[in-house]
């Protein structure tokens, strides 16, 4: 139902200029909100002064992580508006114009220093990364894969939660995700999950805490209540500092804090770690 | 059916003199023993989690408490859970697996706690941990809505191989207040929301996200309780006569089945 969407014609294009124009390094234009300084950003999109970590986008995220980027898979999953919700479809085209991207989500097969993974990432500037019904069955195709072909499964979080717009067919993507979670976790599969800012709601409450390692960026902000709704709800501000991934480790919900520059020999550790099985194919 | 508006059903699924769970555990089951506590850190109170009969069967019992004015309902963080119930209902499902029990949930809450504390023993963790439980337990799941059913914290609970919504009883993914907030940054808006949000019994059958509805006596659940409980009564009977039927394994890949095809 609500197949109302097609592909997007240009998205390689779009997606070739993204790349580009980070590759490069240029000089941020307003100063860093760490350091204030106006220092050039890495092709990470760090600072290169303090290391702020900048937002960076699904696809050149995974560019960078696997060898020779990896290949796309499910790039087409129809967005559905199962709700007719208003001026949703325009959103959805906007964001589509902005991104690149179908909808929320890159996910690719690939290699990390040679070891076959699935990854998959979320795109923050999508709607927030927010998880609808494309979202939701992205991630759930990327862990079946993983499944059926034993390989490790990365997925990066940076998500707003649920996305409102398709009401309680947002919810079904957090059982339907955490179901296949399940599922892998029962076959042996190991799940790398990495929160980065920001990391709530549904996706919190759902696929992005059921790793077997996890993994956070400095400065994230992860949590299942935003800051806004808990400071109404308790009627005064939160101090600093309060759902960082600092925050998090301290209270025992992720594994060690990897600066994004050093994700991919963390990660290169851990699979080594995690041999592959004799029923690896 | 009377024509109510989703807004409506909404006002008489949050009524104070609807029955709690406590209600439905005295009228629809027997030899009710409490088990509180996580086991980690505390218990609870405003989620519950026992053993009771069911017309002779053992079955684990859990669901969200609300209370009835605000004191009650201050006792209770107004059916809010933290992570301590959720954790609470983890270890309920577990055990009700280990002893061949149905698990069978009672959802009646706005949400899960939104408060500093919860953040910190991990609110999103506790619920994300329900729903792996149960997606895998080698159980049977029967999960009544029988209010409000609000967001991430009332699924934690409802992760099930049958969903039975009662007539008036509404499941969103955020209350309309909260969604009305988000998307136009105005909680007053929130029958508007309920208007286009599709939280009713009747459009989460149409979904397939409710497999049955159990219709309210006129004259409402408050004055006609024996009537409502006798109409789950056999909801629940016939329910878990199937669902007992089943071999674990065709019983979990219908569960699997069930929240896939969304
Ligand atoms: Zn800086």
């Amino acid at each position: 139902m609500d197949n109302i969407f097609s592909a997007f014609t240009n998205r390689r294009r779009v997606l070739d200029a993204l790349k580009n124009t980070h590759r490069s390094r240029v000089p941020a234009e307003p100063p860093c909100p760490s350091c204030g300084q106006s220092a050039a950003i890495t092709a990470l999109r760090l600072c290169s002064k303090c290391g702020h970590h900048y937002a960076i986008s699904a696809a050149l995220r995974l560019d960078k992580l696997l060898d020779d980027g990896g290949v796309a898979l499910f790039e087409d999953i129809p967005s559905r508006d199962p709700l007719n919700f208003p001026a949703y479809g325009e959103k959805l085209a906007a964001a589509r114009e902005k991104t690149g991207l179908g909808d929320a989500y890159c996910v690719r097969e690939g290699a990390i220093s040679g070891r076959r993974v699935i990854a998959a990432a979320l795109e923050p500037e999508f709607m927030m990364g927010s998880m609808g019904t494309a979202v939701g069955e992205a991630v759930t195709r990327a862990i079946e894969r993983a499944g059926a072909l034993r390989l490790p499964l990365i997925i990066i979080s940076a998500s707003g939660g649920a996305r409102m717009q398709e009401g309680m067919f947002s919810l079904m993507q957090m059982a339907k995700t955490s179901a296949a979670l399940r599922a892998f976790s029962d076959s042996g599969g190991l799940f790398i999950s990495i929160l980065t800012n920001p990391t709530t709601g549904g996706v919190t409450a759902s696929f992005a805490s059921l790793g077997d390692v996890t993994l956070a960026e400095p400065g994230a902000l992860i949590g299942f209540a935003g800051p806004r709704v808990i400071e109404q709800t308790i009627g005064a501000k939160l101090p600093a500092g309060f759902q960082s991934a600092q925050f998090q480790l301290a209270h025992g919900f992720v594994d060690a804090i990897v600066p994004r520059d050093q994700l991919r020999s963390a990660l290169v550790r851990l699979l080594k770690l995690h041999p592959e099985t004799a029923a690896a194919v | 059916m009377s024509a109510m508006t989703a807004h409506e059903r909404v006002k008489a699924a949050r009524a104070p003199d609807r029955p709690r769970v406590r209600a439905y555990i005295a009228d629809l089951f027997d030899d009710f023993f409490e088990t509180h506590g996580d086991r980690l850190a505390g218990d609870d109170a405003a989620l519950l989690c026992g053993v009771a009969t069911f017309e002779g069967r053992p079955v684990t019992v859990a669901g969200n408490v609300k209370g009835i004015d605000l004191d009650s309902n201050l006792a209770v963080n107004f059916g809010m859970a933290g992570p301590d119930g959720y954790r609470k209902l983890q270890r309920a499902a577990r055990q009700a697996e280990k002893f061949r029990r149905p698990l069978v949930t009672f959802i009646d809450t706005p949400g899960a706690s939104p408060t500093a504390s919860a953040e910190e023993r991990g609110q999103g963790e506790a619920i994300a941990r329900c729903l792996f439980e149960l997606s895998g337990l080698k159980t049977p799941i029967i999960a009544v809505l029988t209010g409000e059913g609000g967001s991430g914290g009332a699924l934690a609970l409802g992760l099930a191989d049958r969903v039975i919504m009662l007539e008036n009883s509404v499941y969103s993914v955020l209350s309309p207040e909260g969604f009305a907030s988000i998307l136009w940054k105005d909680a007053s808006r929130a029958e508007e929301a309920a208007g286009v949000m599709k939280l009713t019994a009747e459009d989460l059958l149409a979904f397939g996200m409710a497999d049955e509805i159990v219709r309210e006596p006129p004259g409402g659940v408050a004055a006609n309780r024996t009537a409502l409980m006798r109409a789950l009564r056999g909801v629940l009977r016939r329910t878990l006569d199937e669902l007992c039927a089943l071999d674990t394994q065709t019983l979990l890949a219908q569960r699997y089945e069930k929240y896939r095809k969304f």
